[in-house]
This record gives C-alpha cells, structure tokens and sequence, in this order.
C-alpha cells in the first residue's frame, strides 16, 4: 500500500468517527435522537456503516491496486496479508483490500437499491391492502401469503436458470420483486390501525382524496415500522446477494462483490483462509451494524414512548 | 321562509353487527332541515345517533360495517349528497360543508405543522401556492384568536393545548368559508372556561361567515346559549323539533322533560337531580310501539304498540312524537 492510501484510509476512520459525533449533536435536541443513542450499539453501528460507505465510495482513493490487477500470478498468488498487501492476495495475485473495497460497492449498492425496491413496493401494496380493505385487501394478501411461502431463494436461481446471468439492474430489481412480502403485511397492519384515528376522519372530512390520505395522512405515522423493517431488511438482502455470488449466479466476476470474493477463496480456504475470511468479516460486520441501527431506530421511533 | 340550505329526509344509517347477531339501526329515519345562517342544535344523550347523523352527511360512515339505507336523501343546495359521485362529494367536504370534530386531540395529524394542516383545505379545493396557503393559515388563525400566528403557524399539534388545538380544527373547517358547518360536540373534550371562549368564538364566526351551524352535542346549556332551533334525538329518533325558547318554555316529550330536569339549575332549591330510569335500548333492539316507552313514566298500552308520528302543536312548529301531544289528559301529575 502506497502512503496515498493509507493516509486515505486514516481519513475514512476519521470521517466515520466525525460522521457519529454529528449525527449524535445534530439530533440531541430530540427526545428521540436521545434514545436512539442511548442503545449500546448503535453509535457503533452508524461508525461501522459509515465507514464501509465512505470505503465504497472512495475506493480508488483507499487502495493502491486495481481491483482486476493480477501483478504475478506465480509469485503473488494466495500471498497472507502484509504491508504491500494489507490483506494478502487471492490466487490470482489480485489485492484482497482492493477487491474488499471495491466489492463493498457492489455490495451495498445491491444491498439498499434492492431494500429500496423492496419497501417501496411493500408500502404500496401494503397501504393499498390496508386502507381499502375488503376483497382488494383479500387478493393482495392471499397473494402475499404466495409469495412468503415460497423459498425466495429458489426462486431466484430458477429466474437466473431460466435467463442465464442476470445485469446488475436486473438482478437488483429481481431481489426488490422477491423481498417486499414481508414489509407490506407490516406496513397494512399499521395502516389498518392509523386509517380509524380521528384525524383520518377529519381530513376526508376536509375532502383530501384517497391518494391524499393515504400518503398525507397515514403513511407518515406508520413510518416507524417501515423504517425500521427496511434497516433490517438491507442485512438480509446483503447476505442473499453474496449466497447468489457465492453459488456463482450473482454478481459476474471479476467484478468483486463480497459473495463472489468469499467464493474465489473458497478452493483454498486450508492453505490462504484470507481471501475468504476477510470480505466474510465485511458482511458479517455490516450486517451486525445494520441490525444495531435497526434496533436503536425501533427503540428510537417507538409510539409507545412518544406518546408519554 | 327562505329555502333550506340542507334537507335530510328519511336518514337510515344501519351497521351491521359482527357475527351477524342483527342490525344497529343507529340512525333510524331522521329528517331536519338547516335554513342559511341559523344555528340548529341536535341534542341527545350518548348512543342517540347524533354523531352517525353528522358524520352520514358527509358521507363519512365506515362502510362495511355502516351503510345508509336506500330512499335516504340527504339534500345540499338540491343536491342528494347520497347520489354524488366519490369527487362531486370530495369537491363539497371541506368546501361548502366542514366538520369540527369532538376530540382535539386526536383529529390532528401529529406529523404536519398546524399550518400546514390549515393550509390543505385551500390547496385542495382553491389551488392556492403553498406559500398563498401559509398567508392564508396565518390569516385563520388570526381569526380564530391565535396570539402570535406567525410564529405558531410552524408548531406542532402536540405543542398546543387542548383549546388552542380545538380553535386549530376550527381554523381548519373555516378555511374555505363553508355555508354550513357542522360542529359535533365541539366542546366536550374542553375545560368549561375554554369552552365558553370556543362557543363565543364560534357565535363571532357564524356572525362574520354567514354560515349554518349544524351544533351536536348532549348539553342542554350549550343548546340554549347557542342555537336557534333544536331537535331532540332519542334512540335513533327525532322525537321533538322546536325553537329554542319553544323548546325551553315548555318541552312535549316525556324524553325531553326528562334531560331538563336532570340539568342541575342555580336558581331551584337544593334537592336531588331527577334522572331518567333505565339507559338507552341497544341499537340492534329498539323497544315496540314508542322507543322511549320503558323509561317513560307516562306510557300507557297504546305507546307499547303502536309508534306515535311527529306530532305538531300549534302553528306546527313545535312537534313531538309522542301520543301525549293528542291526548294530554292522559299526563300523569308530577310527583
């Protein structure tokens, strides 16, 4: 690594450790603010997430190498971590930091693009379930209990053994179609439940139109929920995308993407266990960071609490 | 007399019980007419059908398990709100008749501004910019005796107190200068002296607006300081429609009768409230003959079989469904 990098690098942690400080300044004045970080692990988890983020975007700034650069692949190959490699080379001499890096946005552009449709999706289905009720709530959710039932993974390989490889775009939109079920049955259980307060009544009563209500008046206080079951839901996502790479029908190498480096190591995992265990230690801790922040959010957000 | 603003004629509001166990005949046939400018009062005790009433005007029921039965006309200005289509009817709430709700503290949405919340009346049915639609929230709330509007245009609902959250509702229905407003018991959630201001605040507005008011409520006293006419409700009935005075001078039902004399009076000798025996019949069972025949102390056979008709007296503006109003000899002595 060139003294560019690691100096890049220090700043990441920098900026990570600032990105905490901020958020938990700019949202102290809040009751809920104050709670969120009041759980133990969330200013670990909004440090851990900052961090990858800002690695993901800056990732030609924090390492020396190429992702795709294979310097020599005799001598170079499964080399254990040191200070040229910082986490040792896979077996085609590639730089594991490198591809840990830029795998990381692959990863998480997957990983909340894929979140992103999901919730959306989920919202709307679930809001239309909920407030229209009767037999438009019936087709939708019987539909949802079809698409819960069956084995999501499954039906992600049969769509790839049907179409071959599927482009990034695709794939994202693919994930989003097969991980909204869950969100809309939470999101119409809110929604049942905002649609009879009273301010409900009043605003029809003010003749605000359904599309009014339902994005005007409900959906903002069932936020909590979606927003806490989508910080959730990223985690899930990101481990269904490196079970996909890592079966080999995910994301294409040689672009990296953290399932796709654990399977590049997998061969050799007794002899050079690094190209396997590190981009592993990735999701393993984005994962652990997102459930955290979800959690602290669930605490932060509870109606429960805001209602004292 | 001038024509009536809004006419309801033969209003059946029924709700379906769950595990079928029959029908609640919440409403049950109620006509009243609302003239422009005066103040009706709807008065009834808790179950009566006042509020299905209000809210079956504007079409606000929950259906399923509500509906209101066929052959009920509800006439705005000519028009059967009842016919109209989803947005003729949108177009008509909040515009030409708005609702001020019993409960301030929850008919606010707790996410938006109360400015905001001003300003979504006049966005919808008069296209105002938002920034016009702000003007317009801080010019309500001026009018509804805020101090300082500017400045509490931007807070929040749960910054307000109760009757400064009822005098935001109130902003809220006037927005648009409706002609008739409906007020369901817009003062019950409220401490006394702030339901004083409110009423006056309301007496000023009606006066300034020109608008009908359509007053609900269960408090005589509110009735007496605020409307012109006055219909009683009972068991999804009315069962006296009269002027105010004419209804304070000298009630005709026995129902009627009964709440005066269980309103605490500061000018009578300290003795016990009367009360009326018994509780309101469940909705799914009204009694036979006259609804209110159990409870009243001068039923006789004919009020157990057969139902009395709205009964006039007089210049027939003074009516009651009671068989008393034929036959008043039949009236028992006060005891």
């Amino acid at each position: 690594m060139t003294l560019q990098a690691w100096f890049a690098l220090l700043v990441a942690f920098a900026l990570a450790a600032w990105a905490v400080g901020a958020l938990r300044r700019r949202t102290a004045r809040h009751e809920g603010g104050r709670r969120f970080f009041r759980h133990p692990t969330a200013a670990w988890g909004i440090g851990v997430l900052a961090f990858f983020v800002i690695v993901a975007v800056a990732a030609p700034l924090v390492t020396s190498y190429d992702p795709w650069e294979q310097p020599d692949i005799i001598h170079l190959k499964n080399k254990p971590p040191s200070w040229t490699f910082i986490l040792g080379t896979d077996v085609y001499s590639r730089d594991l930091w490198s591809r840990v890096a830029f795998g990381a946005r692959t990863s998480l552009l997957v990983g909340g693009l894929g979140m992103l449709v999901a919730v959306t999706l989920g919202t709307l289905v679930g809001a239309v379930a909920g407030y229209y009720r009767r037999w438009v709530d019936a087709v939708l959710m019987r539909g949802v209990d079809v698409g819960l039932a069956l084995p999501r993974i499954f039906v992600l390989l049969l769509a790839i053994a049907l179409f071959g490889r599927l482009p990034l775009p695709v794939f994202v939109l693919v994930i989003g179609f097969t991980s909204w079920f869950g969100t809309s049955r939470l999101v119409r259980a809110e929604v049942l439940s905002v649609r009879e307060r009273d301010f409900v009544a009043a605003a029809r009563a003010m003749g605000a139109g359904p599309g009014g209500v339902i994005f005007r008046h409900v959906l903002p206080n069932a936020a909590a929920p979606i927003i806490v079951s989508a910080a959730l839901g990223i985690g899930n996502v990101l481990l269904l995308e490196a079970a996909l790479s890592f079966l080999g029908m995910g994301v294409a190498p040689p672009k990296p993407s953290w399932g796709n480096i654990i399977a590049d190591g997998a061969p050799y995992l007794a002899t050079a266990p690094w190209t396997s265990l590190f981009p592993g230690l990735a999701i393993a801790l984005v994962v652990m960071a997102l459930n955290a922040v979800g959690d602290a959010l669930r605490e932060a957000l509870d109606p429960r609490q805001e209602a004292m | 007399m001038t024509e009536p603003l809004l006419r309801v004629r033969d209003l059946k509001t029924y709700f379906v019980t769950e595990q079928g166990r029959g029908t609640a005949r919440a409403v049950d046939g109620v006509s009243f007419e609302l003239y422009p400018g005066e103040t009706l009062g709807i008065v009834g005790e808790s179950g009566c059908g006042k509020t299905v009433t209000s809210l079956s005007i504007l079409r606000l029921i929950p259906e399923p398990p509500g509906h209101i039965r066929p052959g009920s006309v509800i006439e705005f200005e000519g028009r059967n709100l009842l016919t109209l289509a989803p947005a003729e009817l949108r177009a008509i709430r909040g515009n030409q008749i708005a609702m001020v709700f019993q409960e301030p503290m929850t008919s606010l949405n707790p996410v938006f501004t109360v400015g905001d919340q001003i300003a979504e009346a006049a966005i919808i049915h008069q296209g105002l910019s938002r920034k016009a639609a702000r003007a317009r929230a801080i010019e309500m709330l001026t009018l509804v005796g805020f101090p300082d509007p500017a400045e509490r245009v931007d807070d929040y609902p749960h910054q307000l107190s109760g009757g400064m959250r009822q005098r935001v509702m109130i902003a809220m229905a006037l927005v648009c200068h409706p002609k008739v407003l409906i007020a369901d018991e817009p003062t019950t959630a409220l401490d006394v002296t702030i339901q004083a201001q409110i009423l006056e605040l309301l007496d000023r507005l009606q006066a300034e607006l020109g608008m009908a008011v359509l007053l609900i409520t269960h408090d005589l006293g509110v009735v007496a300081g605020q409307a012109d006419r006055v219909v009683v409700m009972y068991a999804g009935q009315v069962v006296e429609t009269a002027s105010t005075t004419g209804l304070f001078d000298g009630p005709l039902h026995p129902y009627t009768e009964g709440l005066m004399a269980a309103v605490p009076r500061i000018d009578a000798p300290k003795s016990r409230l009367q009360a009326i025996p018994g509780q309101v019949p469940a909705a799914t069972a009204w009694p036979s003959g006259c609804r209110f025949h159990p409870r009243c102390p001068h039923a006789w056979t004919k009020c157990t079989i057969e139902e009395p008709p709205l009964l006039g007296l007089g210049d027939g503006d003074h009516t009651a469904r009671c068989w008393l109003v034929q036959e008043p000899g039949r009236r028992k002595p006060k005891t």
